[in-house]
């Protein structure tokens, strides 16, 4: 119910579009009712009086419902797919301004693309609360009240009775049809979701399946499993034909209890004879209203269910605030940590424990290390994406907690392997950086980052399109483009996060070219597990399971036959094998 | 389309035909109870009967009521059961089909749209099927049989609807076919906002790293509002036709009722037949106006029916029927082996000679693009040469079933996939009968046991996509179990240690080399480090073989070769 609340707040902006939205909504409706319950009271008329002329009034109703039968129902489709689209607007970014904190922190959970794009369908989702849910119910109620009051005039029994079968028909029959599908509904939704997960990942790992002469046996369970839902389905559809079925049963028995009840009022001559038709027309006209909110109710709890998922998202407080008065960060002040210690959960394993190194202005510091040593951890707390659980990050001395977020940002310059490259042009994926550089400065970056090939060989140069999460570029093309964007921000401290992943050893050491341009003059924190031209480093630090378990220069760490020593030797074994 | 569908899944007819058959039913009992309901007006309103004289008719009103409710129940329960069957049928066959057309069809970029049809795209055909279709049919006859009934009683109001009813299929098409294509592009533009929506959250640590949060929340609003803007001046259009259809209706229905009271009064006609008329009006426009509010969900079905349709009639690879398999050591040998990929100009591989002798170890490595991909997907058969031959002990493995030569073939993957299950079933993938003893000595033998014993319930823990990750290192070693386990003649590695840390790739590497023992072997590499132990390195280039040799011969070649391993030595380390 609060969600539901929550919901209809979305709707505040747009209350009087929405309103006129329902009432066009209901107008439809009236207009028909009107026009088949005129046309009817014309015909019965016309069988009792001398001249057409005497029917002039109800004639001219009768072509006025049917132009605005027509014309409301255009108009409130418009304004109501108005209202749908502004929602969704207001939806996608009130949503995204509030996620907009929690990131990456609480977002974790929801890394991976199938979280967020569930986000995504979950906005889909609530879009349709409007048109699908709120509007159908409200035109319904606004429908039965106008319908019930027409009746009353002709008898109070009629008009209750009707109301009656109205009510049973849009709450009862959904209800009804609701309990009896609910274990079905909800053992088909488990069938599915568990068929399609094997489909999903039987056509993802084809190779391995193929390979190791599954496909039969896959092909059987897979065959299994739909069958079983197919059962399902089938009984499923027995129960969901009822919904149909009940309602036009609901409807027709209306019509024949309002008869049992009017046509002794005729007879009594309480009742003129000439409205039965009418009055019959009324009651089969007003179903229309309540046939679909079986459907309404199904969207209703779906979208309950989406806003619910959003909200609990959206709830969650950021992990990182901004301090009241935040300080302006030095130019170019020393990167410090002092003892820092973290841990992702409160009952997960430390990340980081106790690590302390200091980065002087122009000098250059390397962490190495196993995937999964907490090097990645180290980024994250530098740029303020988590704060410590104890110890300081510290730039020009002060804690990174007594700068904004984005000044603190803004002094950084990262080049990390996860960078997002935007389904956006060459241009606007730079310009993230700097938007305010001119065709000159991007130039220059993209020569200097070697991208210049890609930028001539795309379609449309550096207004061409790099496709999904950048599909058309290969792996070293969107380093080099971080790499643009690195020296395109020309923030005086740099950091790289294992920047020559997943590259070839040719593509690796063009890279590393480009790379060394853009550390001369800047102070470089460099994370990576390839130890490669590691004596120009300061210092560095052997850093395993969250412990800086070395710590040295190059040459001091090689003669010692510590972790350092190791990791050399297994990275250059094939050379000294061959 | 319909048909089409009709054709390749029979049982469809059977579905379709009953609801169809049961819709008309339904209209015959509607024309009934109208007439009904009709006469009980007539006898109440005009000849002064009471309760008492329309006991019957009342009674048979409501016996029309549960009967046209039976059959309305039957025909959405026949249609939705039908719906299921040509689902079900569908998402089998094309399930089978893609496994068929392997991974080379399959490829990782296409991945997500297949899954998409297999499993959305499918659901699309249920109301294109359960209401659409049998909907097509119905608006062709229902008004048929309405306007025949009314026909004898009058003549005018038939010859109207007649009239009439042709205009709005005309219009629909005339105004729908203007605003369709808008209001696809339209729904093409909203997927792709919604695509926006996803790239802005993926990238939100980006986007704060740069401090361009502000400009994206102000992006997002600004494309949704455009999108509003332009969508709406589309829709003004697309909702013509439903206008015109709504107008046609109201107006026909105003028209016949303004007739039939002028016909009334000159007493042209019965107050009986002509309120009849009118209580069948509507019937008659009433599947027309059905048949529109499916419209939309009819396109996106056929769509959906069009697309699973191509990927069914994607041609499968040729399989042989060869029943003598090689046995014992394998030795395989590629003569003059040609393949392009579809829609490319250049070969990915051109005339690759090359023998790999039993027991030996080959090592190919090769700058991205030189064709060691394809090289890995022709010996697995999910590719088949354009020209040349592929023979193992002197059998063309192309005259083999796929199947039965893959059984000679283990597979260690670049990026082993590894299925929602536990360990242990994921080790059993080659063999499923195989004993937990066997499969425990497999991940012994990879390395592996030691990564396994330490998780939460040793083999039976539950990895894969709903379940525990593992590092790259771990998920490659277990790919080496399988391959252990599989104990096959030839084994073929997709850079097997690229993207692993280097603590990783030496557990990997030594883990490999058991494995190799033993087998006739074939590396596949762009990353050095894992060949050096081969007996024979080839350097692929362009899709041919540039140089061939051991790595000590190859580096004083100054070729190719000692390019690719000069990578790593100017690198001081």
């Amino acid at each position: 119910m609060r969600v539901f609340l929550r919901l209809l707040g979305f709707m505040k902006p747009y209350r009087w579009r929405a309103l006129l939205g329902v009432l066009l909504g209901a107008a439809t409706v009236a207009s028909n009712v009107g026009l088949l319950a005129t046309a009817a009271y014309v015909i019965s008329a016309a069988a009792v009086v001398p001249f057409l002329a005497m029917l002039t009034i109800p004639v001219y109703l009768v072509r006025l419902f049917s132009v605005s039968r027509a014309a409301s129902r255009y108009a409130e489709r418009l304004v109501s797919h108005d209202v749908t689209f502004r929602l969704l607007a207001e939806l996608r970014t009130r949503f995204y301004s509030r996620l907009v904190p929690l990131a990456p922190a609480r977002l974790l959970r929801y890394r991976s693309g199938d979280l967020l794009s569930r986000i995504v369908k979950d906005v889909e989702e609530l879009q349709n609360v409007y048109l699908r849910s709120f509007s159908p119910v409200a035109v319904a109620l606004a429908v039965c009240a106008l319908a019930s009051l027409v009746l009353f005039t002709f008898d109070p029994a009629i008009a209750f009775v009707a109301l009656g079968f109205l009510t049973a028909t849009g709450i009862g029959v959904p209800l009804l049809v609701r309990t009896l599908s609910r274990g079905l509904g909800w053992r088909q939704l488990q069938l599915r979701a568990e068929l399609d997960a094997r489909i999903v990942d039987d056509i993802q790992g084809v190779q391995d399946v193929l390979a190791f002469g599954r496909e039969g046996r896959e092909r059987h369970e897979v065959s299994a499993l739909n069958s079983k839902l197919g059962r399902v389905q089938r009984r499923m559809a027995l129960v969901t034909g009822l919904q149909n079925a009940l309602g036009d049963l609901m409807m027709n028995l209306a019509l024949v209890a309002v008869l049992i009840l009017a046509i002794p009022l005729v007879a009594a001559g309480e009742m003129n004879g000439v409205f039965l038709a009418f009055v019959a027309l009324v009651v089969l006209g007003s179903f229309e209203a309540v046939s679909s909110l079986g459907a309404a109710f199904q969207v209703l709890g779906r979208s309950v269910g989406a806003g619910e998922r959003l909200f609990e998202m959206s709830d969650s407080e950021p992990r990182v605030t901004d301090p009241p008065e935040p300080l302006s960060p030095p130019p170019d002040g020393t990167l410090a940590l002092d003892r820092v210690s973290f841990r992702y959960e409160e009952d997960g394993s430390p990340a980081l424990r106790d690590v302390s190194f200091v980065l002087q202005p122009g000098s250059r510091v390397a962490v190495v290390g196993p995937s999964g040593s907490g090097k990645s951890t180290l980024v994250g707390l530098i740029l303020r994406f988590w704060d410590p659980d104890s110890g300081e990050v510290r730039l020009g001395g002060r804690d990174v907690r007594c700068y904004a977020q984005e000044d603190l940002r803004s002094r950084i310059g990262v080049v990390s392997q996860d960078t997002h490259v935007f389904n956006d042009t060459v241009r606007n994926n730079l310009l993230l950086a700097d938007p305010e550089a001119d065709d000159v400065a991007l130039h220059r970056v993209i020569r200097e980052a070697h991208l210049a090939g890609l930028v001539e060989g795309l379609p449309g140069g550096l207004d061409g399109y790099v496709g999904e999460q950048g599909q058309r570029l290969s792996g070293g093309e969107r380093q080099r483009l971080a790499v643009a964007r690195a020296l395109l921000k020309d923030a005086p401290l740099l950091v790289l996060d294992e920047i020559t992943a997943n590259l070839d050893t040719v593509t690796e050491r063009e890279l590393l070219g480009t790379i060394r341009e853009l550390m001369r003059g800047r102070t470089t924190l460099q994370i990576t597990h390839r130890l490669v031209e590691m004596e120009t480093m300061d210092e560095i630090l052997v850093l395993d399971e969250g412990r800086v378990v070395e710590r040295g220069t190059h040459q001091d760490l090689v003669r010692r036959d510590g972790p350092y020593h190791r990791m050399l030797a297994v990275q250059d074994g094939m050379l000294a094998t061959g | 389309m319909g048909g089409d569908l009709l054709r390749r899944i029979p049982p469809a007819r059977l579905y379709l035909g009953s609801t169809v058959l049961m819709g008309l039913l339904v209209a015959v009992v509607t024309v009934a109870q109208m007439a009904f309901l009709s006469e009980i007006v007539d006898l109440v309103f005009l000849k002064g009967g009471g309760r008492e004289r329309v006991v019957t008719l009342l009674l048979l009103l409501t016996g029309t009521a549960i009967l046209r409710a039976g059959l309305l129940w039957i025909r959405e329960t026949t249609a939705q059961q039908g719906a299921v069957r040509v689902k079900s049928d569908l998402r089998e066959r094309l399930f089978a089909h893609v496994l068929r057309l392997g991974p080379a069809y399959a490829r990782s970029e296409r991945t997500g749209e297949l899954t998409t049809t297999l499993t959305e795209g499918v659901e699309r055909l249920d109301p294109y099927f359960a209401r659409y279709l049998p909907q097509v049919l119905l608006s062709a006859v229902v008004p048929l049989l309405v306007v025949t009934y009314i026909l004898p009683r009058d003549a005018a109001s038939a010859v109207l609807l007649v009239v009439t009813a042709p205009v709005i299929p005309v219009m629909m098409v005339l105004v729908g076919s203007y605003a369709e294509e808008h209001t696809r592009r339209q729904w093409l533009a909203l997927s792709r906002m919604g695509a926006h929506f996803l790239d802005a959250l993926q990238g939100l640590p980006t986007l704060k790293a740069f401090g361009r949060v502000a400009a994206e929340e102000e992006k997002v609003e600004r494309v949704s509002g455009e999108f509003r803007e332009r969508t709406l001046k589309v829709l003004r259009y697309a909702f013509l036709s439903g206008l015109v259809l709504e107008f046609m209706t109201a107006a026909a229905i105003a028209l016949v009722a303004v007739v039939l009271g002028v016909r009334l009064i000159n007493g042209a006609i019965s107050f009986q037949d002509a309120f009849l008329v009118l209580l069948l009006t509507p019937e008659f426009y009433r599947p027309l106006r059905e048949l529109g509010i499916h419209r939309h969900a009819g396109m996106e079905g056929k769509a959906a029916a069009e697309r699973i349709f191509e990927i069914l009639d994607s041609p499968v690879l040729a399989d042989g029927t060869l029943q003598e398999s090689p046995s014992g050591e394998l030795e395989v040998s590629f003569s003059g082996v040609r393949f392009t990929y579809p829609g490319r100009d250049l070969p990915a591989l051109d005339g690759l000679t090359l023998i790999l002798p039993a027991g030996s170890r080959t090592a190919v490595v090769g700058r991205s693009g030189s064709g060691k991909s394809t090289l890995v997907g022709l010996v697995l058969r999910f590719l088949n040469p354009d020209a040349g031959v592929i023979s193992a002990n002197g059998v063309p493995v192309e005259d083999l079933p796929a199947g039965a030569w893959r059984e000679h073939v283990a597979l260690v993957p670049q990026r082993p996939h590894l299925f929602y299950g536990s360990v242990l079933e994921n080790i059993r993938l080659a063999r499923p009968d195989a004993s937990r003893a066997e499969a425990e000595r497999a991940a012994e033998l990879a390395g592996a046991a030691e990564f396994i014993r330490r998780m939460p319930h040793g083999y039976d823990t539950q990895i894969g996509e709903r379940g525990q990750r593992l590092s790259g290192g771990e998920a490659q070693r277990l790919a080496i179990a399988r391959a252990f386990l599989k104990d096959a003649p030839l084994l073929v590695m997709d850079e097997p240690t690229s993207s692993l840390d280097p603590e990783s790739e030496r557990l990997v590497r030594d883990a490999l080399d058991r494995l190799a023992q033993g087998r006739t072997s074939l590396t596949v590499a762009h990353r050095l480090n894992t060949v050096s132990t081969a007996d024979r390195i080839i350097v692929l280039h362009e899709g041919r073989v540039a140089e061939t040799g051991t790595h000590a011969g190859l580096l004083e070649r100054n070729g190719h070769y000692s390019l690719l391993a000069g990578a790593y030595q100017d690198m001081p380390a």
